[in-house]
């Protein structure tokens, strides 16, 4: 039976009329139907969709209480038990950006509804939201309200609707920078001739992938005097304790392990082995020091080369692994050895 | 000098009581069969021969290779030469292909990187193998021999077994022939944009490898081939790599980029040569061939480049050097190559990176995850799964359902552009 979508629109003290920066305080309230730019987005909505409320809470409350405010909002807008939730737009508006983010974030994870915001792509709220948020990208002012409305109102429809989208650049929206897998109309092949034709010719081509921006790391300086450190071993070779007791994955790995070498003189086959699936194990498991060199360090500590190793290595498998594991893998192992004044590591690869 | 690819539809095929084609049915002889790809190799301790027909119900885990059955009518040299023929240059006179099946290779585990293919449901649209009929040979070799040996010996046995099968289509006669003027021999004079296509090809040892006329391609320098000579198998897999963007001898023998580039030869392109590279695992390796695959293009004297990779992350490397070192030369490249953007897509996908990889065709992220609903039947050994690379030791739940990365699935992000699959931002 086709009955009108129920929409909720959030809005922040100013645009939802309860004041300006002084209002700035007001904690999370409804009202019911449109208020302020609402009346704009039921037009846009048509007969196809209905905004029966209106949730509103001051931009300072939201980002001083987050926790609380995020929860608050959350309730008021379930009792509405809209089917789609439209948030700000928030333009160049930092706190309200933020806020709106947090919103749609919310209802879209925990009520499985749509929800789409607006921003101007230097808004803080859109590197914090992007990923999981649909943000259209706006003006930096309300003179681009309108434009605005209509691309929210065009998107949030169509994701209501479960209609496929184009591209962001198509669907006015910032990318979240998630990639989605499709079936495309013509093999890879077909499409690798068909671009390059089009760039001999200098015609405009779009490529599949853009180059992303990467992380370089600026090396530290030297170290002048080695006899007093603490070293740390750590090894994206995948040398566990036999039997893997972290389950450590062969590829695509999603964490990593800590293992105690304080009394380990070496590391025997019988007691060490990689779970890596990258490359073949056998001389990795015939003697792990070629891929985690222990027996040579320890031959340094000895001589009194470095002062002592690190008690613990931590290992994980790079073979596969998204950048982004081993990114968060770095922090936290990090944070370890800073709190523990290492101040060199080797890392083997593999 | 040219090739004609005689093309021999296979629509059934059966267990007979002699190897030969009936009506477009490959009637095997079982035993027969056995015997030939055993071929006397004293490491081969089991072997048994099994089907699997496209819809049916099977799941087979792990495959090493595909390799599609195809004999040499006319023309010098025998099919896979320099490992189940003699190192006589192949790619001229008559080859016949039988289409729509192929040799599958299975058993104990070799490496890590084997693949699964499911028959049907919803893991069968990811790869072109599910809509074959497929010849699963389940192979066993002695305990104690070196997995070097173990995959040898699985390498060869799989290619004895397509020459033995293609025997079958020498007498028959073709559905379709195409022919394939050889690049060697025509004029170099088109008004044509000129493309030449750059064949990276995975060679970092330790069951990563590739062969040319039987020749371990990481010890060799960039150089030329004819494509001809690919489709006559001149360039085998000897991989145990991620079965996902694993070139198997099937797709070398099938490759649609060649494909691609023939067919539109003389129409709106001018398909110049095709240089096959290595990846190396060393930077001063990377470097030099590189290096040497930009020299050879430029010399070429050509427009524009396609490259194709294999494997993933430390290969990235291999294809940034050789897209920026050929760009440099003011020469167009795209790039094909499948993504690691992490199971929810947020990551970076790849490894390495060039300002001047601008054309890049994607053939999907491989970490993406799947579930695939049990199968009636298993040929292998189901398993084996959580220590595939794209499995999960708790990749089985209690319903039989498992949950996978398409990286295990065997050509679903295949590198040549064999498949459809590709990935954007959303």
């Amino acid at each position: 039976m086709d009955r009108k979508l129920k929409v909720v629109h959030y809005l922040n003290q100013f645009f939802g009329q309860i004041g300006g920066e002084e209002k700035a305080d007001t904690a999370p309230l409804k009202k019911d139907g449109t208020v302020g730019p609402g009346l704009l987005f039921q037009q846009l909505l048509g007969q196809e969709a209905e905004i029966v409320g209106t949730v509103i809470c001051g931009d300072n409350h939201f980002n001083e209480n987050l926790e609380t405010a995020k929860e608050a909002v959350l309730e008021l807008v379930k009792g509405y038990r809209p089917d789609l939730l439209l948030a700000g737009p928030a333009f160049n508006a930092g706190r309200y950006g933020t806020a709106c983010g947090a919103v749609c974030e919310e209802v879209a994870g925990r009520l499985a509804i749509p929800a789409v915001t607006g921003m101007f792509p230097e808004n803080p709220g859109v590197d914090l939201y992007k990923k999981s948020v649909y943000i259209i990208e706006t003006k930096p002012s309300s003179m681009g309200m309108k434009d605005a409305a209509q691309q929210m109102v065009g998107l949030a429809l169509k994701l209501a609707k479960g209609e496929s989208l184009g591209s962001p650049a198509e669907e006015g929206y910032i990318a979240r920078g998630v990639r989605k897998n499709y079936f495309a109309k013509e093999r890879g092949a077909t499409r690798a001739v068909d671009m390059l034709l089009s760039k001999m010719k200098g015609e405009p081509f779009v490529t599949e992938y853009p180059m992303p921006v990467f992380d370089r790391v600026e090396p530290s300086p030297p170290i002048e005097d080695l006899s007093q450190i603490t070293l740390a071993l750590i090894t994206s070779g995948g040398i566990v304790p036999k039997g893997n007791p972290d389950h450590v994955e062969s590829s695509s790995a999603s964490k990593y392990g800590k293992y105690d070498i304080q009394t380990a003189e070496a590391l025997s086959p019988e007691t060490y082995e990689t779970t890596h699936g990258g490359y073949d194990p056998t001389y990795a498991n015939q003697d792990p020091h070629r891929v985690l060199p222990l027996d040579v360090i320890r031959d340094l500590e000895r001589e009194g080369v470095i002062r002592d190793i690190y008690p613990y290595y931590y290992a994980t498998v790079g073979n596969g692994t998204s950048v982004a594991n081993a990114k968060k893998f770095a922090q936290e192992i990090a944070k370890d050895l800073l709190r523990d004044g290492v101040q060199a590591v080797i890392i083997s690869s593999t | 000098m040219a090739l004609e690819l005689g093309r021999i539809p296979i629509e059934g095929i059966r267990w007979g009581r002699a190897t030969r084609i009936e009506e477009k049915v490959l009637l095997i002889h079982r035993e027969e069969l056995i015997e030939r790809t055993w071929g006397g190799d004293s490491r081969i301790t089991s072997l048994d021969a099994d089907l699997a027909m496209p819809g049916e119900s099977v799941r087979i885990i792990p495959i090493k290779d595909v390799i599609q059955p195809r004999v040499k009518v006319e023309g010098g040299g025998g099919i896979f030469p320099g490992l189940v023929s003699g190192k006589e240059k192949v790619g001229n006179g008559r080859t016949h292909v039988l289409e729509g099946c192929s040799v599958m290779t299975v058993g104990r585990i070799v490496g890590f990187q084997e693949g699964m293919l499911d028959m049907a449901g919803p893991g069968a649209r990811y790869s072109s193998f599910s809509k074959l009929l497929n010849v699963v040979l389940v192979i066993d070799v002695k305990k104690g021999i070196t997995q070097q040996e173990h995959e040898e010996a699985l390498r060869l046995a799989g290619l004895r077994a397509a020459a033995y099968l293609g025997e079958a289509g020498r007498s028959i006669t073709p559905a379709e022939i195409d022919h394939f003027e050889s690049l060697e021999s025509r004029s170099t004079k088109s008004s044509l944009p000129k493309v030449a296509y750059v064949y990276m090809l995975l060679s970092q040892g330790l069951l990563h490898d590739t062969y040319i006329y039987g020749q371990d391609l990481k010890a060799l320098q960039p150089m030329l081939i004819l494509p001809t000579e690919v489709m006559d198998g001149a360039v085998v897999s000897g991989n145990c790599v991620s079965a996902c963007d694993k070139n198997t001898t099937y797709h070398h023998l099938n490759n649609p980029i060649i494909e691609e580039l023939s067919k539109r030869d003389g129409v709106d392109l001018h398909f110049a040569a095709v240089v096959v590279t290595n990846a190396n695992v060393t930077l001063l390796d990377k470097e030099q061939s590189s290096s040497y695959t930009a020299k050879l293009v430029e010399q070429l004297d050509v427009d524009g480049v396609i490259i194709s990779k294999e494997g993933f992350g430390n290969p990235d490397a291999d294809a940034m050097m050789n897209c920026a070192k050929i760009e440099e030369r003011g020469i167009s490249t795209v790039l094909i190559t499948d993504e690691f953007a992490g199971a929810d897509g947020g990551s970076q996908s790849l490894a390495d990176a060039h300002p001047r990889a601008n054309a890049l065709v994607s053939v999907g992220n491989a970490n993406t995850p799947i579930t695939l609903p049990p199968m009636e039947r298993v040929i292998g050994d189901v398993q084996i799964l959580g220590r595939l690379a794209g499995g999960h030791p708790d990749s089985h739940s209690e319903d039989g359902e498992i949950t996978v990365e398409l990286q295990v699935i065997l050509g679903a992000t295949n590198e040549l552009g064999f498949e459809a699959l590709s990935s954007k931002e959303i």
